[in-house]
């Protein structure tokens, strides 16, 4: 395993650690904020596999997650099933979302593509509306269960989850089936004429974003008590994953999970601003993209490397 | 009756719809961008034309004057402070500028829209219509303010269709959008041709912003669904095609009015969303698309 070898590997690994330190050290409130963040961080990073892998504009990663999110928590709100249950139907539903979000992306590209996602977003949006007393529709959908009432054990686990993840979408993006993505991503006719299956690399790819955003979103579900569309699905929701992955580096995965929490503590730094906190967030994005186009981590490699 | 309400409430809300689609597919016709601040400029040029009409009392023409100048300006600021330099950028892989620019639009989209929430609130506005009154056509109560809107975006878009078919400069734009290369090769600045653009996108988008506000009222909110639903409509008549975004426009623009009237305004948008996924899996050009 080239990964073990990498000095980001074990920076990465010390980071991990000294974060789950954390509980001995700062408020509930502050671990709360982070749990967000790093689910949150899951979602950026599942995104960049499709981006900056794949070279898919999803505009709706919010459509992959709310399936996971609202199957887990529709599941545990009717039939009261066990929590890993309903997280592993989330799950699936999720990658079947995800499947069938992929078959247009093997036929179109680039804005057509990044409209259907956005559609998909939309009509899972209007679709909630509409069976409002199976998913309590704008209001929201109450869980009886959650993982845990303690802030530490939730903390845990959401970084846990996070680090995990996020080793494993490293490891299929810097895999040889990931270079085969990147390929895909820049020039699929070049590497369908090298022999390889773009469409099964791709619906690959799709599968797995679908299955950590799915994953994370149930686990959201359990974590806050609650699923509704203004705090999964929205597109703002979207857009904020987007910022996060693109503003972190994109094609770096762990630079996604960076940007979320980055984002996050932003957002909270903020927040005496009021109204104006999401402009400056977003300003400060623009600036990256304009000026840093490789975002924080890229920078941050960039300098290493030379 | 209903039959005919729908057709009356249909074409204005339609001719709106087109109006806004217009310059969003003129844009990437010419330039190849996306531009993803659409609705905010929209909704900009409306609230100023409200702010300058309710706020500074200087009467509904003025009002929407400096709506329009207001999306001309926003336009003009998105291309260079936003577009160009992503375009100029060598930071930037040629094949991911596609990329950069709708991530880039959508947040200087974002921004405009904090700005206009945290200065005017995100209250509805309704801008003063600049016609009163109500008429009865074909027994059907209309608001002259509905047919005002809808005679005024068909004068509009007529105009367009003059100036890029008949007057020279026009010409220039459509061999621009045809053939970038061989426009300048005849000694025309593509730099100019964009810039060019980019005003006559900025007019039609705060004429349709300010209009839009006087017919349904427009709140920072809006933004987002302004955005979604120019870029379906362009997608969905082919992008670049300004004859398919006409004919799209329409398509949404009844489907949508029928659902409301027939089935239930909650369902409003749920057809022309289910209309286009088919549409993007049998022809993914869109309706006049070529590729």
């Amino acid at each position: 395993m080239k990964l073990l070898t990498t000095p980001g590997f074990w920076i990465a690994i010390l980071a991990v650690l000294a974060a789950a330190t954390l509980p001995w050290w700062v408020s509930g409130y502050i671990l709360g904020l982070l749990t967000i963040a790093y689910y949150f961080g899951v979602f950026a990073m599942a995104w960049d596999l499709l981006f900056g892998f794949a070279g898919e504009v999803n505009f709706g990663p919010t459509f992959l997650i709310g399936l996971g999110a609202y199957g887990a928590g529709i599941l545990n709100n009717r039939y009261e099933l066990p929590i890993p249950y309903c997280l592993a139907a989330g799950t699936l539903l999720a990658v079947v979302g995800g499947i069938a979000l992929a078959l247009p992306a093997l036929k179109v590209r680039g804005p057509y593509f990044g409209l259907i996602t956005l559609v998909a977003v939309l009509l899972l949006q209007n679709m909630i509306v509409v069976f409002s007393d199976l998913t309590g529709g704008e209001i929201g959908l109450t869980v009886p269960d959650v993982i845990s009432i303690d802030t530490d054990t939730n903390y845990w686990l959401a970084l846990g989850f996070m680090a995990v993840s996020g080793l494993i979408l490293t490891a299929i993006a810097r895999s040889p089936a990931g270079l085969i993505l990147q390929a895909a991503g820049q020039d699929p006719v070049v590497t369908g004429a090298l022999g390889f299956n773009v469409a099964k690399h791709k619906l690959a790819a799709f599968a797995v974003s679908a299955a950590f955003s799915g994953l994370a979103g149930g686990l959201v579900v359990f974590y806050m008590g609650t699923a509704s569309v203004g705090t999964l699905i929205n597109t703002a929701v979207g857009v904020q994953v987007i910022i996060a992955a693109v503003l972190g580096g994109r094609r770096t995965i762990v630079g996604a999970a960076l940007g979320a929490v980055f984002l996050i503590a932003a957002g909270e730094v903020l927040r005496p601003l009021g109204g104006l906190s999401t402009f400056v967030v977003s300003a400060v994005a623009l600036l990256v993209i304009l000026f840093v186009p490789s975002g924080l981590l890229g920078l941050a490699s960039f300098r290493s490397a030379r | 009756m209903i039959g005919l309400q729908i057709l009356v409430d249909g074409f204005a809300i339609s001719a709106l719809y087109a109006l806004g689609a217009m310059g969003f597919t003129l844009i990437f016709g010419v330039s190849g961008v996306l531009n993803l601040t659409h609705g905010a400029l929209m909704v900009m040029a409306a609230v100023a034309a409200w702010a300058a009409s309710a706020l500074f009392g200087l009467g509904s023409y003025a009002g929407a004057a400096i709506g329009v100048l207001c999306g001309l300006a926003g336009a003009l600021v998105t291309y260079f402070a936003v577009v160009a330099p992503i375009e100029r950028s060598k930071a930037i892989p040629r094949e991911e500028k596609e990329i950069f620019v709708l991530t880039g639009t959508l947040l200087w989209g974002i921004m405009i829209q904090e700005l206009v929430a945290y200065f005017f609130t995100d209250n509805p506005k309704t801008v003063l219509p600049i016609v009163e009154g109500v008429v009865e056509i074909a027994g059907v109560r209309t608001p002259k303010n509905e047919l005002f809107t809808a005679v005024i975006c068909w004068v509009v878009i007529a105009l367009l269709w003059l100036f890029v078919n008949r007057a020279r400069a026009g010409k220039v734009l459509l061999a621009a959008s045809m053939n970038p290369r061989g426009v300048t090769l005849l000694g025309h600045d593509m730099a100019r041709i964009y810039v060019a653009v980019w005003a006559i996108y900025g007019l039609l988008a705060g004429i349709a912003g300010v209009l839009l506000g006087m017919f349904l009222g427009v709140s920072s909110y809006s933004v987002g669904p302004l955005t979604a639903s120019a870029f379906s409509i362009v997608v969905l008549g082919g992008l670049g095609s300004v004859t398919g975004s006409l004919i799209a426009a329409y398509v949404v623009g009844y489907l949508e009015t029928a659902t409301a009237y027939l089935i239930s305004p909650a369902y409003r948008v749920i057809p022309a969303l289910l209309l286009l996924v088919a549409v993007m899996y049998l022809r993914p050009q869109g309706l006049l698309g070529r590729r």
